[in-house]
């Protein structure tokens, strides 16, 4: 994307005021969607994105600016800007020396979805919808979408650091309305994977679009979700979102630096049950955060954050690992070359636990079981955190009985922590998912074993 | 609009595409540019300062009742007649749309406002930094309780325009700026948090006390702050939290919501669908509003709709594809996400048609409720098509009239169709707030809180 002489240039033109450190993260970044709505192809799409941003560390000043101009002339125009918005120094000038450039794996890709043609992907579309519709005839609106993605990225830093890799992405998403004497509700299901096409050998659209029109369906007859504490079971593979929220944000550096974290100065401390392991994996073949290295050009990697219960490590960036004199833990992320790189989680889960996952439902005499979660957010500060519950139904005398209407959960994150009381022998990863912070987007994934939490928050509305 | 030298380079571009059409095509080429700087301020040093420009070209074709879309984040001429080929390329792939058309001239004037402030153009740089400074500085002076998060200046600007091959060609621009604080108070049982922020056309409109005020209160209010009993009880919604309520309900109203059938209140225009008190307008002409504009995304004017009027609904907010198909004369409310989005029908600005009394006369009114201060989960716990509504809560404890101690860590719970028929009594507070909606208080009876068993 740009040569390694014209990197050097750049990259000393940003440090004109001395700063201690400098970058260019370019990106060139092509995606084709197809949309299907309401019985027909609702759009066709494909857009094209190139462009470099220069970040300038001065002290605590970080100066950024960004270019759809990735010749030259643009480059060191933005360096300058972003030296401008950083201020001045006096650290000197260091030579880089960007000769050991590493390339990225990139992302194994057995079928390029840009050779997958338009017309398939309709076919495909069309078939989800005809299978939804088919599924009962409450069903009376289907919205489905076929997605790739893909990123070439080009990172340099004033360390040395020279990177370019690869990211393939393919995405796949059905909802469902369906109408009845209760007014309307919807199902949802998306797949996501980190790598190509062939995804779709593996997994069967046709599975996700029945899901989907069975879960809006189920839900006509629903009964208001209870208000108040309950005991909550979790099923495996959609609750990771919990620990996302929980604990995942409160333990990101940023957050801990500014003391702005419920997790602030807790390393080697009882945060969780015992029975809690959790993992942040970037590594993870074809999940949905998954990368070679991070949009700082730093490996991923595993990062055990809590062990048997004890708060391990949080998760860092470049530029505060380097403060603190450690290494990298891959965890800094941008939605684009418009966005300056955040401490943000990559796959995060729980690993599994010893009970039987039949049990942890039995031995529960009265609660709520969530078989689908669905978003969630978190204020890092309070540690008070909501997620909402798409699929969930009443435990009554250790049976899931009724199903429930759509409502947010509400708890605080040490202490929902503390309360995960039983934990599944089972495990899978989830859906895909979106992490949002400051405004920005990144694709991320979760997981965990089947378990409950003795007792939460639901936020229904029946007394 | 007049075209002037600054955008004439522009309209040429786009010119030239449009002109490329066949006889049986519709083409749309729809460009924007623009520049934004945030500057973060923390410890009274700048944290970051972000400058960023950006400028892109969508292009939509539509043949035969087939729409094709296809957008690059770049204004090079190559590059755009590649982006015009994709396009074209992408309406073969589509299926015939009997309402599938580009927008026509209405007949609408547009609206005249103020929407560029040449004062904040050439606002300098190192101005917006000490005013990020101050803010922190004078929050962090009220109350030795607080920390600051993080202080910040956002400004943005930018030009776009659509020409199409149904005559539609305009030009629009315009500028905003925001001053924001987030603030943390400690205390033995944990952290609360606030925020406070300033707007205006240009940051001498900037009330930078009141900001700060409301940072520092909204955060030490909470302070030991418990879970609230579990009842269903009257909450008074508090300008922030009401105007996230209409945001909500606004996209209900979404003609491409009635005509694709997932708006609950299809086929209810004409009946009463929310108490008397409420009144519900879209109006970006009305400069006060954050996101006032004078042209929607398909070049159309802009104007004011009336949607619900005292709790009766009137009508939706429409593009001139789901007013075409509900057989209704388009409402100039497509909306489109910059260059990358195709338009879909949306509200601009909406504003809650303001009562009589201030929030404390509201409160004097409940003998047991909540103040609502804050909500989370709005995307998780709220689902427009069912209209189930739950979310996460902080506020204040309502009784006998008076506000009592804070709460934290609850839900509240309802349906966005009892919500609007239980609501008591409209403030008089509205406030312009740096969002797409503006409301004033807002008291609900019979809101189920979820707290504590």
């Amino acid at each position: 994307m740009i040569e390694s002489d014209v990197l050097d240039r750049v990259l000393n033109e940003a440090r004109c005021h001395g700063a201690g450190f400098a970058e260019v993260y370019a990106e060139d970044r092509r995606n084709t969607g197809v949309a299907f709505d309401d019985g027909r192809v609702d759009g066709v799409s494909s857009g094209r994105d190139r462009g470099a941003g220069i970040r300038v560390v001065n002290g605590v000043t970080t100066g950024y600016a960004h270019t759809s101009d990735l010749s030259e002339r643009g480059l060191l125009a933005a360096a300058r800007a972003a030296a401008d918005a950083a201020g001045s120094a006096d650290g000197g000038s260091v030579v880089v020396a960007l000769d050991d450039k590493r390339s990225g794996a990139g992302t194994k890709v057995e079928v390029d979805p840009q050779a997958v043609p338009k017309a398939r992907r309709v076919e495909m579309l069309t078939e989800v919808d005809e299978i939804a519709r088919s599924i009962s005839g409450a069903v009376t609106q289907v919205s489905a979408g076929l997605s790739d993605s893909y990123r070439s990225v080009l990172i340099a830093n004033s360390d040395g650091v020279f990177v370019t890799d690869e990211v393939t992405r393919v995405l796949f998403r059905v909802s469902v309305v369906a109408d009845g004497d209760l007014g309307m509700q919807t199902g949802a299901e998306s797949l996501g994977f980190t790598g190509g096409w062939e995804v779709f050998d593996r997994y069967s659209l046709a599975d996700l679009a029945t899901e989907a029109a069975e879960q809006a369906v189920r839900k006509l007859h629903a009964r208001p979700a209870p208000s108040g504490q309950l005991p909550v079971v979790i099923a495996q593979g959609t609750g990771g979102v919990l620990f996302h929220e929980a604990c995942g944000h409160g333990l990101e550096a940023d957050h801990i630096a500014k003391g702005a974290s419920v997790y602030a100065g807790r390393v080697g401390e009882l945060v969780a049950s015992p029975l809690v392991t959790l993992v942040d994996d970037g590594t993870v073949d074809g999940e949905w955060g998954t990368r070679s290295f991070d949009d700082e050009g730093q490996p991923t990697r595993r990062n055990v954050l809590i062990e048997d219960g004890v708060l391990v490590d949080y998760m860092w960036d470049h530029i505060r690992a380097r403060d603190e004199q450690r290494s990298p833990s891959g965890n800094g992320r941008r939605q684009d070359y418009a966005s300056l790189p955040m401490v943000r989680m990559t796959n995060t889960f729980v690993l599994a636990g010893e009970d039987d996952p039949d049990d942890i439902i039995s031995s529960t005499e009265h609660g709520v079981y969530v078989a689908k979660l669905g978003g969630g957010s978190v204020n890092t500060a309070s540690g008070d955190f909501v997620f909402g519950m798409r699929d969930a139904y009443l435990i009554e005398n250790g049976q899931i009985t009724e199903p429930l209407r759509e409502g947010n959960l509400i708890g605080n994150g040490p202490q929902v922590l503390s309360d995960i009381d039983m934990l599944g022998a089972d495990f899978s990863m989830g859906g895909p998912g979106t992490c949002g912070k400051d405004g920005q987007g990144v694709p991320v994934g979760t997981g965990q074993p089947t378990l409950r939490v003795s007792s939460m928050t639901i936020g229904g509305t029946a007394a | 609009m007049s075209e002037s030298d600054s955008n004439s380079e522009l309209f040429a571009l786009a010119d030239s595409l449009i002109d490329t059409a066949n006889p049986s095509e519709q083409i749309e080429v729809y460009i924007s540019r623009g520049s934004s700087t945030e500057v973060r301020v923390h410890n009274g040093d700048v944290e970051h300062f972000v400058s960023a420009m950006s400028s892109g070209i969508g292009i939509r074709v539509i043949n035969d009742g087939r729409t094709g879309f296809a957008h690059a984040g770049t204004l090079d001429a190559e590059i755009a007649s590649q982006v015009l080929a994709e396009a074209r390329e992408n309406v073969s792939f589509s299926s015939v749309d009997e309402w599938a058309a580009l927008a026509e001239p209405d007949g609408v004037d547009v609206t005249e406002q103020e929407l560029w402030s040449d004062e904040l153009e050439s606002y300098p740089t190192a101005d917006k930094i000490e005013l990020a400074k101050k803010l922190e500085q004078i929050t962090l002076d009220r109350d030795s309780l607080i920390r600051v998060d993080d202080t910040n200046f956002v400004d943005g600007g930018g030009e776009g325009l659509v020409v199409t091959t149904t005559g539609i060609r305009r030009y629009g621009r315009s500028n905003s700026c925001y001053l924001s604080v987030s603030t943390l108070a400690d205390d033995t049982d944990g952290t609360r948090t606030g925020f406070g922020f300033a707007v205006g056309a240009h940051p001498g409109e900037f009330d930078v006390e009141r900001a700060a005020r409301d940072g520092v209160d909204r955060a030490t209010r909470l302070l030991g702050a418990t879970k609230p009993a579990s009842r269903s009880t009257t909450v008074v919604l508090d300008p922030f939290v009401a105007s996230q309520l209409l945001g909500i309900i606004g996209s209900t109203l979404s003609g491409d919501a009635v005509v694709r059938g997932r708006s609950l209140f299809a086929d209810r225009v004409g009946e009463s669908i929310a108490a008397p008190t409420f009144t519900l307008v879209d109006d970006p002409t009305d400069r006060r509003a954050y996101t006032a504009t004078d042209l929607d995304g398909e070049g159309l004017a802009a104007r004011r709709n009336v949607l619900i009027d005292e709790g009766e609904l009137r009508g939706f907010v429409h593009s001139s594809y789901s007013a075409r198909r509900a057989g209704e004369g388009t409402t100039g409310n497509a909306l489109r996400g910059g260059y990358a989005g195709s338009p879909s029908a949306g509200c601009h600005a909406l504003q809650l048609v303001a009562g009589e009394r201030a929030q404390a006369d509201l409160i004097a009114s409940i003998d047991d409720g909540v103040l609502i201060e804050g909500v989370s989960g709005l995307h998780s716990g709220v689902n427009t098509v069912s209209g189930d509504f739950s979310v996460g809560a902080t506020g204040m404890s309502i009784r006998n009239g008076a506000i009592a101690e804070p709460v934290r860590e609850f839900t509240i719970a309802s349906t966005i169709q009892r919500l609007l028929n239980d609501i008591v009594e409209v403030g008089a507070d509205l406030e312009w707030l740096p969002m797409r909606a503006s409301a004033p208080s807002l008291a609900i009876r019979d809101v189920m809180v979820s707290g504590s068993s």
